[in-house]
Formats: C-alpha cells, structure tokens, sequence
C-alpha cells in the first residue's frame, strides 16, 4: 500500500540529490553546509522510521548546529534569463500552465478516487490527499519534460535554485510541530490552562466570551497552532464557564472558538508553514511582511468572531 | 509552571531575530528539562517528534517542476495573460483568488491551492503584473506588498473556508474533545457555525482588496 513510507523515501531521495547538487557547486561559498544540511535531512527522510529516537533528535540538533549560525548559502544552478524566459512564454503560450495544473486537478482525482472502496488497498485512505499530490508532480513532470526537451538533472537543479532561497525556513514548519510536541509532553498546556482559569473573570457572559475568543487567539500564537489552544482553552474556559455556567450551546462555541484561534494563526511567526515559508518563498525582504498583510484583517475578524459568539451562544 | 520558560525563550528568540531553528531547539531542550525530564528523555521526545511530523516537509517534492516550468517562462505568460485582460486589477485578481480558494476550501478541495505550487508561480506574478499594467514599473517594496498580500490571501480564504466542510481536522478535533467531556454533537452542527464567520471573513478581506487597489494607485502616482 503506498502511504507516507513511500513519500519518504521520495523526499529523500529528493534532499540526497540536493545535497550533493549542492557539494558540486563551487559558487556556493557555503556548499559544505549546505551539503551536510540536506544531507541529514536525507538521512532523517530515509531511515528516520527505522533509527531510535534519540539518534533522530541528535540528527535534528546536527541540522540545527549546521543552519544556525551563519545560516545556508545559496548556490547559483544554470538557470535561464529574464530575456529567455520571455521568448520561451511566447513560444510555448498557455500550454505551460498545462504541466503546473495537473499539479492541483491530480491531487483532486486522486483524493476522489483513492477513497473508492474498489482501490482501497492501494493507497493509505488517511494519506489520500499527500500521495495524489506528490502523484501530480509526476504527472506534471511526465507532461513538461518531452514539452520543453529538458535534460533529467534539470529539474533536480531547478529545485535546488528554489530551495535555496526558502534555505533553512522550509525545515522550520516541522521543528515547530515537534515543539509543540515537547510542550505537550513537559506539560506546557495544563499550566497555561491553570493560570487561565486563575484570574478568570467570574462576572459577565460577555467576559467570558470575550475571554475564550481572545485566549484562543493568544494561545495559538504562542503554540503556532490553534488545534494546540483548542483542548486547552476549552477545559479551562470555554466548557466551565460558556457552556456549564452559563448555559451556552457547545457546538457554536467550538466552532467559533477554533475560527478565533485561526485569527491568532495569521499573527504569529510560531504558524510558520503558513507566514515565514510563504515570505522566504516570495523572497520578500521582510521576514514578517505576510503577517503585516494580515493583521488588520485577523484583528477585525477575531473582533467580529468575539461579537458573533456572543449574540448566538446563548440564544441557540 | 518552569515549564513556561520555553514560551518566553521562543518569544525573546523570535524578537531579538535570532536563527527560528536555534531557538526553536533550545526551548524545546530548556521546557523538556524544566518539566522534569532528563536531557536524554527530552532529545529522544524532540527526535520522535520531528520523526512523526516529517509529512509537513513532504510538500517540498513539488518544487523540481515548479522551478523547470519557471525556467521555461511560466511566471511571465502568467503575467501576460492577465496584462491582456484590462479589468484585472490587483485587488479584484485577488478577490477573485480569494473567493475561489474559500469556495473550493468549504467542499473540502484544501489542495488546489498552495504558496508553492499555486502562490509563487501564478497568482503572484498575475498580481503583480495587473500593478504594472494598471500603474507602470513596481519599485521593489510595492511589489513585495503585493506579494505578501498573495499570500495572505491563500490563507486568509483557506482558513475561514476549510470549516465549512465537515470532514475537515478541526472540525473531527472539536467533536473528539465534546464527546470526551460527554457532548454529542455532529459535525454538521460545527460546520453550520463556521458559515457567518466565512462571510465576515469575506467582506473584511474583500474590503481590504478594494481598498489596496486604490492605495496601489495612490502611492503609485506619488512615485511619478
């Protein structure tokens, strides 16, 4: 059955490649680093499933130790100029949008068709959605290679151009989750959860409200995920006092109350796939322009999620 | 309570702009130690996490074609198919993005789009090829304002559109936690109410595109 063991062993593959792409490229003053970066990233990827858990945190830590001081550098692949992409647009027209939406309408298909019990043993049902979009890649590879005669290192060379400028951030998404992870197991949660309900507000339904919607947003920002905040801020302030005290209808106040973490999401650094990735891959200067784009918006919408709360929790 | 010291490492990490990675680790190491695990516990409990959560980095495969199609100029027939058509602004693309995305998002299509294989090769570059037409040469921080504002609204339309479908994670995590505490409720209940948030998130944003189109032209004509 393919499921995520064989995405892995893809990825690997893909960061053994980058890595030794990088190791043969001499105008990377730091081709070294990077190379021992991907490298182990490669290794995690390839034998993480089978090494004991202690050697995988030594590895994560060698990664860190690699990238963290001084950061990666960034190697210069042949690519093609601004005047030779513009003649190859015009040649090829709007047949090069075929190769990059095969990426997306596979992912679609697959997603459909996997869960069909007739092919449910060949694909992990739960993994439906990463493996058919790792299939349109190859679908979409199949389809631009033979279009634009390319040679088979240049797309591995491609993506080593444009990982290079995401660097170090494309590995933060997943340290974060294994924050999260040490928080859980050390406790983090239950103690933000007691001083929360210590100096609760015992008065209103509108503090209460306004407490949880607001506790939702701050948590997640300090978690980088509102699944984190949900459990927590639920059982200290959501459930006792919304739904027990007060009388409040549960479903109105989950849904709501995850919707106020997701605000709390389009703040914070800590939600990195979402807000430091998407800035190093757009190559914005500013590390934290995609969440100066979103403040306002998940301002007034955590404001508008604390009054919706509060006008139907109680009446439904 | 020691155990919170992590947050606040994160937190000073984060605003004195140290390396994320750096920071990220020691908090993990200081918060495993002050909650009473040993250090071997604790890089054993960090190894098995990164271990687990390795299918967030899986969406990195798809750079290769990305990077071949932009080698072979898809960013600028993006750009010139969106400078043909004279009614697309910055802020109406982006609309129109948005409302897609949310759409696609509430039947549970979270994969059609994406910062890497939708954002930087063709909503961005359309974005930024509307300003162009509609208000001449970007200087670098318009044009990297423009960006972020792609981004944001890949998520910003994802975020408050996912919770309409009923078989999204978070909506199967809400009703997990209730039946613990003894609530029974359905998942269609949970996705009703994400609806009138949906629609504030909608004309919030949306208002905000309006506007970023006149703010483009002002800033844009000063520039001149």
């Amino acid at each position: 059955m393919i499921g995520l063991e064989v995405l892995y062993v893809i990825g690997g593959a893909f960061f053994a490649a980058i890595a030794v792409l990088s190791a043969r490229d001499a105008s990377n003053p730091k081709r070294w680093k990077n190379t021992a970066f991907w490298g182990l990233f490669a290794v995690s990827f390839l034998f993480g499933s089978h090494l004991p858990d202690f050697v995988n945190g030594l590895v994560v830590i060698a990664m860190v130790l690699t990238a963290g001081f001084g950061g990666l550098g960034q190697g210069l692949p042949a690519t093609t100029g601004p005047e030779e992409r513009r003649e190859s647009a015009a040649r090829l027209g709007n047949r090069l949008f075929l190769p990059a939406l095969a990426i997306p309408i596979t992912a679609l298909a697959g997603t459909f068709l996997f869960k069909r019990p007739e092919l449910a043993g060949l694909v992990d049902p739960k993994q439906a959605t990463l493996v058919s979009l790792i299939l349109g890649v190859f679908v979409a590879l199949t389809i631009a290679m033979p279009m634009l005669r390319a040679r088979p290192i240049t797309p591995l060379q491609e993506g080593r151009r444009l990982l290079d400028t995401v660097g170090w951030a494309a590995v933060l998404p997943q340290m974060l989750a294994a924050l999260g992870a040490v928080f859980a197991a050390a406790g983090v949660g239950t103690a933000i959860g007691q001083i929360a309900s210590e100096w609760l507000p015992n008065g209103s339904q509108l503090a209460a409200v306004v407490a949880y919607t607001f506790g939702m947003a701050i948590f997640t920002m300090i978690m980088g995920n509102a699944f984190a905040a949900f459990p927590v801020m639920t059982a200290g302030i959501g459930l006792p006092l919304i739904v027990l005290r007060f009388g409040g209808d549960p479903a109105i106040m989950g849904a709501i109350g995850m919707l106020s973490g997701f605000c709390g999401t389009l703040m914070t650094p800590m939600a990195a796939n979402f807000n430091i990735v998407p800035a190093a891959l757009l190559e914005l200067k500013d590390r934290n322009g995609v969440i100066r784009a979103q403040m306002p918006t998940a301002i007034l919408l955590l404001l508008a999620n604390t009054a919706l709360m509060y006008v139907l929790v109680f009446r439904f | 309570m020691l155990s919170l010291i992590g947050i606040l490492i994160v937190v000073v990490g984060f605003m004195a702009r140290m390396n994320p990675l750096l920071v990220v680790t020691v908090a993990a190491l200081v918060t495993g130690v002050a909650g009473g695990m040993g250090l071997v516990e604790v890089v054993e409990t960090f190894g098995k996490a990164f271990e687990e959560n390795r299918y967030v980095s899986v969406i990195w495969i798809v750079l290769p074609v990305i990077g071949l199609l932009e080698r072979a100029g898809l960013q600028e027939r993006a750009k010139t198919l969106i400078g043909q058509i004279h009614a697309a602004t910055t802020g109406r693309l982006l609309l129109l993005y948005f409302v897609l995305r949310q759409a696609t998002a509430a039947l549970g299509l979270t994969s059609l789009g994406g910062h890497a294989q939708m954002v930087r090769p063709l909503i961005a570059p359309m974005a930024e090829a509307a300003a162009e037409t509609h208000h001449g040469p970007l200087d670098d921080d318009t044009r990297h304002s423009i960006r972020a504002h792609t981004a944001a609204v890949d998520n910003i339309a994802l975020f408050f559109g996912e919770d309409i479908f009923i078989a999204i994670a978070s909506i199967l995590l809400i009703k997990g936690f209730l039946e613990q505490n003894g609530i029974l409720v359905e998942p269609l209940q949970l996705s009703v109410w994400a609806i009138p948030t949906a629609f504030c998130a909608l004309a919030i944003h949306g208002t905000r595109l309006m506007l970023l189109d006149r703010h483009l032209a002002r800033t844009l004509a000063q520039a001149r």
